[in-house]
């Protein structure tokens, strides 16, 4: 077999892995009646509709695209300061804030989410909405904060060098030079963070799981009672917001790059 | 501008924010689980304050031995699994054009944010009796009648390399894309064929990152929490069901802290190699 034979081949392979489950569960989302049954019989989009007009998935969509809104929010909010300090600032007793912002992410969900757990019982706060915020916001604050430091580090320091030259100080410099260039980074940084608190489900689970239903809650609740076809539409919905966004990602900036290949090294 | 030392007390200010929040809510919550490993339980409520090791010593059961061991192989089968799969694939990626690099990243990256009990429901439709694979193979005359895949161990194999195969492959692409593409052609031009070239170049050249992609993966699948109660049998939990059962539906906190404490060891052992050995390669290059 020659290597390109070979090379269509596993990527076929590859890509049948990885789309299998999913067109299987986009099948079964459009059934006409609540079955699960593939391929589909009848075609009907009755149950996409269920997403927003069934008041308890459409409480549960709201919960979590509010939860993902906030979360990505205070992520950014602390990823981009400590960001910004790693790249001013030669301090070596705070890098290991840079390790604290990158452990969350690292450690087995279970314990980040167990972490939380004990934590909001014993303050008293358990249960609360805003609680889950603050979490995923920890959790998942790695993410801003990996693609502000390569942001940051793509900067050409002379272009800042030049700006102080001609007499500007470190927050005219922030503004005018540093946050333009660092801007699509900060938006991915932000729908990266989006995207996964969306789908998260142990943090969100164990903070607020018996007061507040969001999405992924939602499914896991409603498969131990058996299959709804609305579960398999708001997967399939959820599959295409990622694809959305890590579309427009790629669109807008340089996804590779992004994802660590060199700046520059174009084919 | 070059990186400066803090020179006033104000250059610390950007740090303030960050550093409380992580303080309060990673290392506080962190510090909390530790103390509550080493309470009593409260039937009545979450836990009550003391100083025991009751919490460790049954982790000296043969059941918590069994899942442990359990745990282990699993997460190795897994990360075994993904290493080969994801290391062709990445490479043939890394030589494909750049639209169809940036095709693949996007449905990598999409698949990768997909929630567990997402993942674990598709997968259960695809091995279900109704709308199976095994449909398929019926109607192409390979089986006489569908049947379910699920529960079962394959079935949470198959799964858990699904969700653990977009991270390794994110972690080796960096690594294989700055792969100096001259030591292949010298290869080539030495008269290597392109397998031989993969086998006796590439792969050598590029084992820190292989060795880290599958160190990732293991610590990624011990960490998997809802698969195994979805697509398995209780003799298929890990020890990260049992911490989440026994949080939630046992309501024994501390001993769950306790669990979670010994899997954060063990896997920041891990993480702490994996770091090591990419330390040396940065140093390389």
């Amino acid at each position: 077999m020659s290597e390109r034979a070979l090379g269509r081949l596993i990527f076929t392979l590859v890509a049948a892995f990885l789309a299998a489950p999913l067109v299987v569960v986009l099948g079964v989302s459009v059934n006409e009646r609540q079955s699960l049954i593939f391929p589909p019989q009848g075609f009907s989009l009755s149950w996409y509709a269920q997403i927003f007009l069934d008041p308890g998935w459409k409480a549960a969509l709201m919960n979590s695209l509010l939860l993902a809104a906030g979360a990505a929010a205070l992520a950014v909010l602390i990823a981009l300061p400590l960001a910004w300090f790693s790249w001013r600032r030669i301090a070596a007793w705070t890098n290991v804030f840079q390790w604290l912002g990158i452990a969350p992410f690292i450690l087995p969900p279970v314990i980040t989410a167990l972490g939380f757990l004990t934590f909001w019982a014993t303050s008293g706060a358990y249960g609360q909405s805003w609680t889950a915020v603050i979490s995923h916001a920890i959790f998942f604050v790695t993410l801003p904060f990996v693609t502000l430091s390569l942001g940051f580090n793509s900067i050409d320091r002379s272009l800042v060098e030049a700006a102080a030259t001609m007499g500007a100080d470190d927050r005219t410099v922030l503004r005018t030079v540093i946050l333009p260039l660092i801007l699509p980074y900060l938006v991915s940084g932000y729908a990266f963070a989006f995207v996964l608190s969306l789908n998260e489900y142990i943090v969100a689970y164990m903070t607020v799981g018996f007061t507040m239903e969001t999405l992924p809650i939602k499914i896991f609740n409603a498969l131990r009672y058996g299959y709804t076809p609305t579960m398999a539409a708001v997967s399939v919905f959820f599959v295409l917001i990622a694809g959305l966004t890590f579309g427009l990602i790629a669109y807008f900036g340089d996804l590779r790059k992004l994802l660590g290949a060199l700046p520059g090294d174009d084919r | 501008m070059k990186r400066e030392a803090p020179r006033r007390l104000l250059d610390y200010a950007p740090l303030v924010f960050p550093a409380i929040m992580l303080l309060v809510f990673f290392v506080v919550p962190f510090s909390t689980m530790i103390a509550v490993s080493f309470f009593r339980r409260d039937p009545a409520g979450f836990y009550t304050p003391s100083l025991t090791f009751d919490n460790y010593e049954r982790f000296l059961s043969p059941f918590f031995g069994g899942v442990l061991g359990f745990s282990i192989l699993l997460a190795v089968m897994v990360a075994i699994a993904c290493v080969v799969i994801s290391f062709p694939f990445t490479y043939l990626l890394s030589r494909a054009s750049r639209r169809v690099q940036i095709a693949w990243l996007v449905a990598i990256l999409s698949v990768l944010s997909l929630s567990e009990v997402i993942i674990g429901f598709a997968w259960s439709t695809l091995f279900s009796r109704t709308a199976g694979l095994t449909n398929l193979l019926v109607m192409l005359g390979f089986m006489s009648e569908p049947q379910a895949l699920t529960p079962g161990f394959g079935a949470v194999l198959t799964a858990m390399i699904y969700q653990a195969l977009p991270y390794t492959v994110l972690v080796l692409y960096p690594a294989v894309v700055r792969l100096d593409p001259m030591l292949l052609e010298a290869a080539r031009t030495l008269g290597a064929s392109p397998l031989r070239a993969f086998f006796n170049v590439v792969l050598p050249a590029l084992r820190n990152p292989v060795i880290a992609t599958s160190i990732m993966g293991f610590v990624f699948a011990l960490g998997s929490y809802l698969l195994p109660q979805i697509l398995g049998r209780p003799k298929h939990w890990t020890l990260s069901v049992l911490i989440t059962d026994q949080a939630i539906y046992q309501s024994n906190m501390p001993f769950a802290a306790a669990m979670a404490i010994f899997l954060v060891l063990m896997s920041m052992a891990l993480v702490a190699l994996t770091l090591m050995i990419g330390g040396r390669r940065e140093a390389r290059v």
